[in-house]
């Protein structure tokens, strides 16, 4: 800042400053520093009631003592499961459910998409227990209706089954957010501006095929958004697992992800004691993996995709 | 575009494609609605009937008001929310307000630092936030929930807010400017009531994940006075998982109010989305 002798008016705009200042220092405070405070805590351990700096002492536990490295990798192995499920299912349903919607003299096009996100809205303990309670073998509703179509036999309890459990999760999921990619590609359709579509249509390009080879490639910037925030959302879920398994992730660990491990380590449960440091661990691994996903995003797939100047 | 024939069998395709995956979306929320007025013989001897005269009853609805606190629960998810979205929309609004507006040092520095929070989210930070909150002695309030959350909800709402607040036009302030007014009186008077649209946006889109968290509660405030709806419905289940009317009926009032904010917002929220306002 230059300070003038003169009677200039003064340099420091105090208004700026005030119309920052909450929400900087809120952010700050609350968001900013707590983030890099998690990551140096994770140096740290507790001895004895003191707080000892032990390096990267932590971390070596988490890859190399064979009870955590194996809970740590069963997780992450779990949460990519889980972001493939996601990628595979939820995503292309969307943009399906999209292309239709977008078709320009569908009737009730707007009753559909409300109906549809109805599931987005609900919290994950409704959908967790609505989902367990359906899929209960004790309740009989997913068996009886799979009678009624004669697949009876497909039926299995899935929430309790290793081998099914976290899959079947998965689904659920993706049964609650099919919404958002849905509305974000229904988004960049409309977009797309009416010329385009009618100088492909008199070059004989309609229907699928105009889908394809006009359409899709202008909505793929939209769909690596869609990609990213899958993978961001995936990585630090916990809600769901807990909620319908319980912390313990079960059957078995089985749908054990890096949310529910982090809670389980940072807070204890049942006969484990909780430890921050440990958790501080797990959630930097976290960071790391949610931050390598960005950077592949911002720098591998966004920058070199193809923009079209609508 | 006027040229387009639609093909009566693919308007029918259509609509049964849509018609099918509607019902899918529908068919969890309606089994528990009609449930959670049934007997408990109802429940499980016809599931998918609706609730008769015969089978119509409200044991489960009486469980749970007397067992729950749900209105106390209710309060503190309103209470959180909306101290949540005022502090985000007021402190976002100013944020947005001052870096679209002023050209001073720092500015495009200033605003990557407020978006590095959009992909980062706040959860890794959860050991550092729990240790600042017992220390301050924040621990099992609602500040603390509101602070979180505030934010948690501050980088997009500022990204959002100041691409809207770059299209006002710039004769209107200076108008201003020369009557007099302060910049303060500008911010407040005559931009803010002009980006309410996106404001709204932004109250949508934070509205329905800090409604819904069950992290944040669960870890800073479990105790049974500030437990939010989502968290209480969440033990107030676990503990009567074996009783099927009182679990019907305690996810039946936690589906309704969300419910009615969607039926009232959703026309808000699904413009906000298809504006591309998150690009």
């Amino acid at each position: 800042m230059r300070l003038t002798v003169t009677h200039h008016k003064p340099k420091i705009r105090w208004h700026i400053i005030v119309f920052l200042t909450p929400a900087v220092l809120v952010y700050t405070s609350v968001m900013i520093f707590p983030l890099f405070n998690t990551l140096r805590l994770a140096l740290y351990s507790q001895f004895e009631q003191q707080r000892v700096f032990v390096g990267l002492q932590n971390f070596q536990t988490l890859f190399g003592d064979p009870i955590w490295s194996e809970q740590f990798w069963n997780a992450l192995g779990n949460n990519f499961w889980f972001f493939f499920i996601h990628m595979l299912v939820q995503n292309p349903i969307g943009i399906i459910l999209a292309a239709i919607l977008s078709h320009p003299r569908l009737r009730f096009a707007a009753l559909y998409r409300s109906a549809i996100f109805i599931p987005t809205i609900l919290s994950f303990v409704i959908v967790g227990f609505a989902w367990k309670l359906i899929l209960s073998p004790i309740w009989g509703i997913a068996p009886s209706m799979l009678d009624a179509i004669g697949l009876k036999f497909l039926y299995a309890p899935w929430l309790g089954k290793e081998e099914y459990a976290l899959t079947t999760l998965s689904l659920i999921s993706v049964w609650q957010f099919v919404g958002i990619p849905m509305m974000l590609i229904y988004a960049s359709l409309l977009a797309i501006p009416d010329e385009i579509l009618e100088a492909a249509e008199i070059d004989g390009i309609t229907g699928m095929s105009a889908f394809w080879k006009i359409k899709l490639p202008l909505i793929l910037p939209s769909i690596g958004i869609i990609s990213i925030l899958t993978f961001v959302g995936n990585f630090n879920a916990f809600d769901l697992i807990y909620t319908a398994q319980g912390a313990l992730a079960g059957p078995d660990f089985s749908t054990d992800i890096l949310g529910t491990f982090l809670y389980r380590t940072f807070f204890g449960f049942q006969l484990q004691l909780g430890d921050p440091y440990m958790g501080s661990a797990i959630a930097s691994a976290m960071f790391a993996i949610i931050l390598i996903g960005v950077c592949i995003y911002l720098f591998g797939i966004q920058t070199r995709m193809r923009r079209y100047q609508l | 575009m006027h040229t387009a024939r639609t093909n009566p069998l693919n308007t029918l395709a259509m609509h049964g494609a849509l018609i099918l995956y509607t019902l899918i979306a529908l068919f969890p929320v309606f089994v528990i609605l009609i449930n959670s007025f049934k007997t408990r013989k109802a429940i499980f001897r016809e599931p998918l009937s609706l609730p008769t005269a015969d089978s119509f009853s409200m044991i489960g609805y009486q469980t749970v008001m007397k067992q729950g606190d749900f209105f106390l629960y209710f309060q503190n998810s309103m209470i959180v929310t909306v101290a949540s979205l005022f502090f985000i929309l007021l402190f976002g609004a100013m944020a947005a307000f001052a870096l679209s507006e002023y050209r001073f040092r720092g500015n495009m520095l200033m605003g990557l630092y407020l978006a590095l929070g959009i992909m980062i989210p706040i959860r890794i930070g959860t050991v550092a936030i729990l240790e600042m909150m017992v220390a301050t002695g924040l621990v099992n309030s609602l500040l603390a929930l509101i602070l979180v959350y505030t934010a948690q909800g501050l980088p997009l709402a500022v990204f959002i807010l100041s691409e809207f607040m770059r299209q006002v036009s710039d004769d209107l302030k200076n108008a201003g400017r020369i009557d007099g007014l302060t910049e303060y009186t500008i911010f407040f008077k005559l931009v803010l009531p002009l980006v309410r649209p996106a404001m709204a946006t932004v109250a949508v889109f934070n509205m329905i994940p800090i409604w819904n968290d069950l992290w944040f509660p669960l870890i800073l405030a479990p105790a049974e006075e500030v437990k939010t709806l989502t968290l209480g419905s969440q033990v107030f289940i676990g503990q009567f998982v074996t009783d099927w009317n009182a679990v019907l009926s305690a996810l039946s009032m936690a589906i309704l109010p969300v419910l009615i904010l969607y039926v009232i917002f959703s026309r808000q929220l699904i413009r906000g989305i298809t504006s591309g306002a998150v690009k």
